[in-house]
């Protein structure tokens, strides 16, 4: 059974008031985990390839080629398990 | 002046590639690279004279002995201190001063007193004086920061009173890299009977400090961010001072005498001499033979050298920045006023964005508060991306990180 665990090695809330979290991919599922988020999320725009800003479900992040992704104004934690899961397994 | 080229061979960290890009470490004030020498320092403990330190009569716990206490020495020479009694080792920056907090604050403040801090402090010389002061009862008052990152000197003078005790603040902010004037702070301070407590952490790695000229009381430093390894860090205090605190820790090391008193039911305690008496339990000795190997390097460069090239950094760093049109630097716009730390901004993007999109190219930064949330609410910043350079830093590694954030503005 696929878990969330299988693919983020680390959520980090990050400190200042935006209140972001960083999704850190895990090194070896980093591509894997890159091209299941690119498929199911809209591209809104591509910089050189190596960043994406995508939405999904309302939700805007933007995703980074070397396997972080960075997530705004969500309410907390939870929510973005809930979106990692659908976007991820 | 230093040749930041020749170091850089001394730095094996440096050699790497972070993403296919060559590293930049820009991220000096959270922590410094170790050169090869202090790796080897500790490596050689560790293979030829690990043991425990005092109290032993074999050989290996001897040549560890002379080691820790020749470690004492040297970081007594290194900020001009009478000697080893006045240097005591602890784990870092926090942890010096939270033993001046709870040893010397316990004993020494009551409810009629003030402790006095700045707005720009980082947590660390902040969070432990609002603790104490809700279990004996002092005042911590607050001493404002100017619009562009200075200190307020008068609004420092109007608060200081005859209640004030200890005025406690950095020497450099580990935001804004503003340096403050210490020895003039400890001046007023001793006018009105008041202790200093001087938060070196980002001072002491990259100025020459001198504890004798700026006449402060206590200062705090950490080894992580001058070339040393974390784990060791430093109070320095003056004799007179320390020899009426009682200690922070109960343990071994710190006593000499443990005599149980059948009459009255309890042991009676006589402390160890200085610097022991703060240093309870087994100490970090190999911590404080890295410390001294970087303190040795440091020495070598010479400390008048390394604030001359931090300062070339920043200049350059500050005049090529101001060619990007939506970053913004924060604090002091003159180099001159500040110690190799730039904070900014990019116009439309979180500090962590910019943190990411550099961390992309290789490029380390720190984002977020640093510490230090009440200045950057003061300052009504979000947050900041923040740039610290160090002496393996150079101007190619600028040119290229400007490079990056005009790619930045794009976005």
């Amino acid at each position: 059974m696929v878990a969330l665990e299988d693919y983020v090695a680390r959520i980090e809330e990050t400190c200042g008031e935006e209140k972001d979290f960083i999704v850190i991919l895990k090194y070896d599922k980093k591509e894997e985990a890159i091209n299941k988020i690119l498929k199911k999320a809209k591209v809104e725009r591509s910089i050189s390839a190596i960043i994406f800003e995508l939405k999904f479900k309302d939700v805007s992040f933007r995703l980074y080629g070397t396997g972080k992704a960075i997530f705004r104004n969500l309410k907390d934690k939870s929510v973005l398990q809930s979106v990692l899961t659908d976007l991820l397994l | 002046m230093l040749d930041p080229y020749k170091i850089r061979e001394d730095f094996p960290i440096l050699k790497r590639k972070i993403n296919n890009n060559p590293l930049i470490y820009f991220d000096n004030a959270a922590t410094s690279q170790k050169p090869r020498q202090v790796i080897e320092a500790i490596k050689n403990f560790y293979e030829n004279h690990n043991a425990n330190v005092h109290r032993a009569v074999h050989t290996l716990s001897q040549e560890a002995t002379e080691l820790y206490e020749e470690a004492h020495e040297e970081v007594a020479k290194f900020i001009n201190a009478r000697g080893m009694e006045e240097t005591i080792f602890v784990r870092g920056t926090t942890e010096a001063i939270n033993l001046v907090a709870y040893s010397w604050g316990c004993r020494n403040l009551t409810k009629e007193d003030e402790v006095i801090v700045s707005l720009m402090e980082h947590h660390s010389n902040l969070v432990p004086w609002e603790i104490l002061s809700k279990l004996r009862g002092f005042d911590v008052v607050y001493v404002n920061v100017k619009k562009d990152g200075t200190l307020d000197y008068e609004d420092f003078e109007n608060k200081i009173s005859k209640n004030t005790k200890i005025v406690c603040i950095s020497h450099v902010s580990n935001v804004s890299g503003v340096v403050n004037d210490v020895k003039k702070i400890a001046k007023v301070a001793h006018e009105h009977n008041a202790l200093t407590l001087v938060d070196g952490a980002q001072s002491v790695p990259h100025l020459p400090v001198n504890v004798k000229d700026l006449e402060v009381d206590f200062l705090a430093f950490s080894g992580h961010k001058m070339l040393g390894p974390t784990g060791i860090g430093v109070l320095y205090g003056k004799r007179e001072i320390l020899e009426t605190m009682e200690p922070f820790q109960g343990g071994g090391e710190m006593i000499r005498d443990v005599s149980f008193n059948s009459a009255e039911g309890h042991c009676s305690i006589t402390w160890n001499v200085l610097p022991w008496k703060f240093e309870a339990g087994t100490p970090n000795v190999c911590g404080g033979v890295g410390l001294m190997e970087a303190i040795k390097y440091l020495r070598g460069i010479g400390m008048e050298n390394v604030k001359a090239h931090e300062e070339m950094l920043t200049k350059y760093a500050m005049q090529k920045m101001a060619e990007c049109r939506k970053v913004e630097i924060y604090g002091p716009k003159q180099a001159s006023k500040k110690c190799g730390i730039i904070p900014f901004g990019v116009d439309g993007l979180s500090s962590h964005d910019v943190a990411l999109f550099l961390d992309n190219y290789g490029i380390m930064v720190r984002s977020g508060f640093h510490c230090a949330q009440p200045l950057h609410e003061l300052l009504k910043l979000k947050s900041s991306a923040r740039v610290s350079f160090y002496i393996y830093n150079t101007r190619e590694e600028i040119d290229r990180f400007v490079e990056v954030l005009k790619e930045i503005e794009q976005i």
